[in-house]
């Protein structure tokens, strides 16, 4: 029997479309960055700190996504990665007075250093060894970060205050614009990075490893180096991800970063679409109002079967086991997208617009 | 001594519980080569189902065969309906479908039965067996109950057609085709029994740990590390590595101050990272071989 190696990830081939017009993607990317410049002038403070929680969200789900798209490897951990980087910047601000500007690369590099060890024995964990591995990894986070001697740091059960920064004198700006500018500005930058990673020669190799690890060595990769890096690559932003949220949140606790919040950044890579880099973005939607939408179905629908039914099926909508059933409506909504569009949204995307330019294609041939 | 006496027998108690958790995660392992994320939401469901009986008046031995029953019919649909679609679909997909799994269990047990701590008769009761203070009469009915089933799976996989037909499908899928055997529903029965194994499992532990929708996230922790320890591939392996994890954790929680009792958790995940390092195959399992 001879193995053709199991395919771990579904990437959709790149948008041919918009490949085919670099002007088109430049004019989207920058009109994009600059609706993102004006929008905290026209909304009100809360949801712009929505919105930098999008972005953070967004900032993970990419680490993630070199990961798990990219490179072909699981994780159902990076709710440790990110706690671990939330922690760093928290505990270098609130013991040890560090500027919050320089806990974001010390939040890196204690992520990177971290997920670099991890990723070495994950060269004997394939696939789903590797997701087991990662899911002890996520369980057992929030007691490590309870754990009695390091309360001195750590804060225990408690957790950490963190002080927000004040923006610098010379922008007329609040706090939460500030936080908004400054997140922005990070992820504009670990966004391009990742771009540039993903199209250099480092990244065809990540993505030949991905694609069939036997031919990747044969053809001289260092499938260990690279996996292991691509790990470490991947804590690294998922740890900057995690600081910037104990900025935005300004506290941090043990238990914010339990396996749920793993399986949220999983939901995000899988509905934003696996193996793209903007999807990663509207996974971070995803993330922090999925739960709402869900919540919102669930009262609906169910409100509207209990009257349609005059009364006779009494489905309990109103109290406070709503949580549950929104729970379970997330759920529904993650099969419906395994089944129905496979490639996530970006997937989608891709798939619209590659029909329209078909269909367009023919009628100019015919 | 008395006290690592006490240790050890408790180890093994609870040690039976993550050997059925085990088990169920090597039935599945078996059939489809996954492991089933959601083995201890499908197993806490069950519980509830049994104590939904019992709380409408049944008795406690009905409720017991129901439930296990119930959650067998369960597994099969689960199987057919979610899993099969996926069979041919990449990994990443079979592990968001576990999760949404996971999810729609856990959150949809919440909303069906609230989150409340619930409590769970036991037949067993909780006097001292033999009227000694070793181990108490709950603890030795959970030991006794893993054994049987463990003696139960090996006469029906050693002894029946169908097990031997399950055997077959699992271990040469195109060849068991080929004489005959219908594979696909050697799967789902798989793991109809695995989650009846389960709701066994979860019966057993809700007396100790109390019925709610997050009982079992750790207890499927600590049954993956039994069955890695003992072997993916290995039932007997499985449920041996189960006492094993069992017995290290308490061992552990009592004699290694600190971080036994606080980071019972972090031994599971040391456990599972060794183990998978240095003997990726566990303890009793067959090396995976491939040819390129």
């Amino acid at each position: 029997m001879t193995a053709q190696p199991e395919e771990t990830v579904a990437v959709p081939a790149s948008l041919p479309a918009l490949r085919r017009y670099p002007a088109l993607q430049h004019a989207i990317l920058a009109g994009a960055i600059v609706i993102a410049v004006i929008l905290p002038f026209l909304t009100k403070s809360f949801i712009i700190f929505q919105l930098t929680q999008v972005m953070i969200y967004g900032l993970a789900i990419l680490g993630l996504n070199l990961l798990t798209g990219f490179n072909g490897q699981f994780s159902l951990g990076h709710s440790a990665f990110y706690g671990f980087g939330a922690y760093t910047a928290a505990i270098l601000m609130h013991n040890y007075d560090v500027p919050y500007y320089l806990t974001l690369p010390a939040a890196g590099g204690v992520c990177f250093v971290i997920g670099f060890l991890f990723g070495l024995p994950a060269l004997r964990l394939q696939n789903l060894y590797l997701a087991l591995a990662t899911f002890a990894l996520a369980i057992a986070m929030p007691q490590i970060l309870k754990f009695h001697p390091l309360e001195a740091w750590t804060g225990g059960v408690q957790g950490l205050v963190v002080d927000q920064p004040d923006p610098p004198s010379f922008l007329p700006i609040d706090t939460d614009r500030w936080l908004y500018y400054f997140t922005l500005m990070v992820v504009l930058i670990m966004f391009a990075g990742a771009w540039s990673l993903v199209h250099s020669r480092t990244g065809r190799a990540i993505m030949a490893i991905r694609d069939h690890p036997i031919a990747a060595s044969a053809m001289g990769i260092n499938a260990s180096l690279y996996k292991s890096l691509t790990f470490g690559v991947s804590a690294l932003y998922t740890g900057v991800a995690g600081a910037l949220g104990a900025l935005v949140v300004a506290f941090v606790a043990p238990d914010s970063f339990s396996f749920l919040l793993s399986v949220s950044l999983l939901v995000g890579l899988v509905i934003g679409g696996v193996g793209s880099i903007p999807g990663c973005l509207f996974g971070g939607v995803f993330v922090l109002f999925g739960p709402n939408i869900a919540e919102f179905v669930a009262t609906r629908l169910f409100g509207a079967i209990e009257r349609f039914s005059g009364g006779l099926i009494a489905l309990q909508v109103s109290d406070s086991r709503a949580i549950g059933l929104a729970g379970a409506v997330y759920g529904v909504i993650l099969l419906l997208v395994i089944f129905v569009m496979p490639a996530g949204a970006a997937g989608f995307v891709r798939l619209v617009v590659g029909r329209l330019s078909r269909s367009r294609q023919a009628r100019t041939n015919g | 001594m008395e006290l690592l006496l006490h240790q050890v027998m408790a180890g093994l108690a609870t040690g039976a519980i993550y050997a059925c958790m085990a088990l169920a995660v090597v039935m599945i392992y078996q059939a489809i080569d996954h492991l089933n994320f959601a083995q201890g939401e499908m197993a806490m469901f069950s519980t509830f189902i049994a104590w939904q009986l019992i709380a409408w008046g049944q008795p406690y031995w009905l409720a017991f065969i129901l439930s296990v029953a119930i959650s067998f019919v369960g597994g099969v649909l689960i199987e057919r309906v979610l899993f099969r679609p996926l069979h041919k679909a990449p990994i990443l997909s079979n592990l968001v479908g576990f999760i949404a799994l996971f999810s729609i269990l856990n959150s949809g047990a919440g909303y069906i039965w609230d989150f409340t701590i619930k409590t769970f008769p036991t037949p067993f009761g909780h006097k001292g067996l033999f009227g000694g203070t070793l181990i108490d009469t709950h603890e030795a009915g959970m030991i006794g109950v893993t054994l049987g089933m463990l003696g139960l799976l090996y006469l029906f996989f050693r002894g029946t057609r169908l097990g031997l037909a399950m055997r077959a499908a699992a271990a040469n899928p195109e060849s068991a085709r080929l004489v005959g055997i219908r594979v696909g529903w050697m799967t789902a029965l798989g793991w109809g029994m695995a989650a009846a194994i389960g709701a066994v499992a979860g019966m057993l532990i809700a007396p100790v740990v109390f019925l709610e929708p997050n009982m079992m996230l750790g207890v499927l922790l600590y049954g993956f590390a039994g069955a890695v320890l003992g072997g993916l591939t290995s039932p007997a392996g499985a449920v041996a590595g189960g006492f094993a994890v069992g017995v290290i954790e308490n061992v552990a929680g009592t004699f290694i101050p600190y971080f036994g009792r606080e980071l019972k958790l972090t031994i599971a995940l040391v456990l599972i990272v060794a183990v998978l390092m240095v003997r990726p195959s566990g303890l009793f399992g067959r090396r995976e071989v491939s040819r390129v």
